[in-house]
């Protein structure tokens, strides 16, 4: 079940020690080793990247959630104000009294503070992206366990684990070693799809680096259309984000957790041998 | 159960002390080249510094984002404003012809400016967007004469850092570095649209930063000082703005 090469390494180094030496006894196997067989499923790059990954998206939800009530008011194109047509209102009330909601009062502008954090959480998970990234790519997790294995590239194969999923069979021992079809396509989209784009429309309202680069507003229909893309982008990765925790609850959260927690699976193989064979 | 080897133990002994001295060598490089905010100190200052940082080695040149004519709002929204004071209404009643706009600091020649010496100088024109910090923005044409040509007719000293300015709205002022100061788009406007700069719009002197939120284009200036230490100003942060909790520098 490891991920990481160096522990199949390992592991194939003591098969073939059972193997030339057939009075090696099976049963003499220590605790460490045993840990170590039954090893890795997530890297230690993977487990602390991830959970960075998390702190700083709540931080970014919650403070978009903020800096949106001071104009929940979006519309498409360059520009758009209160003298202009919206795209469509929130009907929520607004944290300035310039805005027409409807509600006869005004909510605590907490903007300042809110931009603050917004754009330090934005860097936390952009270096965190930078080395999750680079290391995926170096170590072979995106290949190995991110993109899906080429029989796999079929409508057939996504119905056949969706129709496991709806007869909610347990997952069978190749998803002991690594994500399965669903996970790998979620995990997927999310990283190299909804994130980047999420940065890209993020940075096409810097009024400072789209000065250096104005195709970044331009390319997407100008400024307010790159607010409203980045503000639906949040709601898809709410998504994700409620589906992949309840995915993790019925999959087994303790030991879903463990394993993204300490790295290893939370439930061992009766044989760790068997398994491997 | 898994005890670290020496070997780990000094290499991650070597990269953490390598790590703290670069970050050490890094914060030296940026204080000497001008890439730390005013307000880069507590919890957010780290963001705050390497937004300011990454925005001046990539921005410092740039120029603001310019739109065709046609694409001039029809109804911008010139957004609240404190209602005048008896000195602004007074002014207004005068047709602003005693309006000035007094530049000290570290200058060769502090000097007193009248709209129709500031007229007189080269007048420059420029179709650019208001974004504001809540969401909203407008395209509107601003038309003025460049801050960078009042500082050089002052004689801006080499030692200037950042360049002050004040509304005649007591409690309000910002600050800029010299890179944005002296940038050909920093302008200070009196006309918008063909016509004179109307009041709600910052009429008859506004500053326009338009590579900055719209907070950083302050209306209605009645003061600019230059300084080679912007702590001298205020509580220190630069600008009103970080002592309401908002960031100094608002080009993002
Ligand atoms: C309470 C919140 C979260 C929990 C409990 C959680 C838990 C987990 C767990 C247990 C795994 C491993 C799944 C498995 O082994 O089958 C995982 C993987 C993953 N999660 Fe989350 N997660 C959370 C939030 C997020 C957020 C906010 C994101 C990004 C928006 C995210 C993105 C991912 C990705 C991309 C992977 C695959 C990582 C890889 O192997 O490269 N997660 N998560």
């Amino acid at each position: 079940m490891p991920f990481s090469s160096e522990n199949s390494r390992e592991w194939v180094e003591r098969r073939q020690l059972t193997r030339t030496d057939p009075c090696y006894p099976r049963r003499v196997t220590t605790a460490i080793e045993v840990s170590k067989i039954r090893a890795v499923r997530h890297s230690g790059l993977v487990r602390v990247t991830h959970w960075l990954t998390l702190v700083s998206f709540v931080a970014l939800l919650v403070t978009g959630a903020e800096i949106v009530i001071s104009h929940p008011r979006f519309y498409w194109g360059e520009v758009g104000n209160v003298n202009t047509h919206p795209l469509f209102t929130l009907p929520i009330p607004a944290s300035r009294d310039t805005v027409p909601t409807g509600y006869p009062y005004v909510m605590p502008d907490q903007n300042g503070w809110s931009r603050y954090l917004h754009f330090q959480s934005a860097w936390v998970l952009v270096f965190t992206a930078l080395v999750y990234g680079i290391a995926g790519v170096v170590s072979g997790h995106f290949r190995r366990n991110l993109v899906p294995e080429r029989r796999d590239w079929t409508w057939r194969a996504y119905w056949t684990r969706i129709a496991r999923y709806l007869r909610r069979e347990p997952p069978d021992r190749s998803e002991m070693r690594s994500y399965n079809l669903l996970q790998r396509t979620a995990y997927l989209t999310v990283v190299f799809i909804l994130f980047p784009l999420m940065i890209w429309t993020g940075l096409a309202m810097s009024p400072s680096f789209t000065s250096a680069v104005p195709a970044a507003a331009a390319l997407l229909g100008g400024r307010q259309s790159a607010r409203t893309l980045h503000f639906f982008l949040s709601w898809l990765l709410l998504l994700f984000l409620v589906v992949h925790v309840t995915m993790i609850a019925l999959s087994g959260f303790g030991s879903r957790m463990r394993a993204m927690i300490t790295g290893y699976n939370g439930d061992p193989p009766e044989d760790p041998e068997e398994e491997r064979l | 159960m898994n005890p670290i080897s020496r070997r780990k133990l000094i290499t991650m002994g070597l990269a953490a002390t390598a790590g703290a001295s670069g970050l050490i060598e890094a914060n030296r490089l940026a204080r000497r080249y001008g890439l730390v905010p005013p307000d880069s100190g507590g919890f957010f200052g780290p963001g705050e510094t390497l937004t300011y940082a990454c925005q001046r080695l990539l921005t410092a040149r740039t120029p603001a984002r310019e739109f065709p004519r046609s694409m001039i709002s029809k109804n911008p929204f010139a957004n609240e404003v404190a209602p005048p004071k008896e000195e602004f209404k007074r002014l207004q009643a005068g047709g602003f012809r005693d309006w000035r706009l007094v530049v000290d600091g570290t200058v060769a020649r502090p000097t007193s400016f009248s709209l129709a010496d500031l007229k007189s100088l080269p007048i420059h024109s420029q179709i650019t967007e208001v974004a504001c910090e809540e969401g909203w923005s407008y395209i509107a044409e601003w038309i003025g004469t460049p801050l960078s040509g009042v500082l050089r007719e002052t004689g801006v000293l080499p030692q200037s850092r950042y360049i002050v300015y004040y509304s005649i709205e007591k409690g309000l002022w910002e600050s800029i570095d010299m890179a944005d100061a002296m940038h050909p788009y920093t302008l200070l406007t009196m006309g918008m649209n063909d016509g004179d700069l109307p009041v709600p719009f910052g009429g008859p002197l506004r500053l326009r930063v338009p590579r900055q939120l719209g907070y950083k284009s302050l209306k209605y200036v009645t003061r600019i000082t230059a300084t080679d230490d912007i702590k001298k100003f205020g509580k220190g942060l630069g600008s009103v703005d970080p002592e309401y909790g908002y960031a100094w520098y608002a080009g993002i």
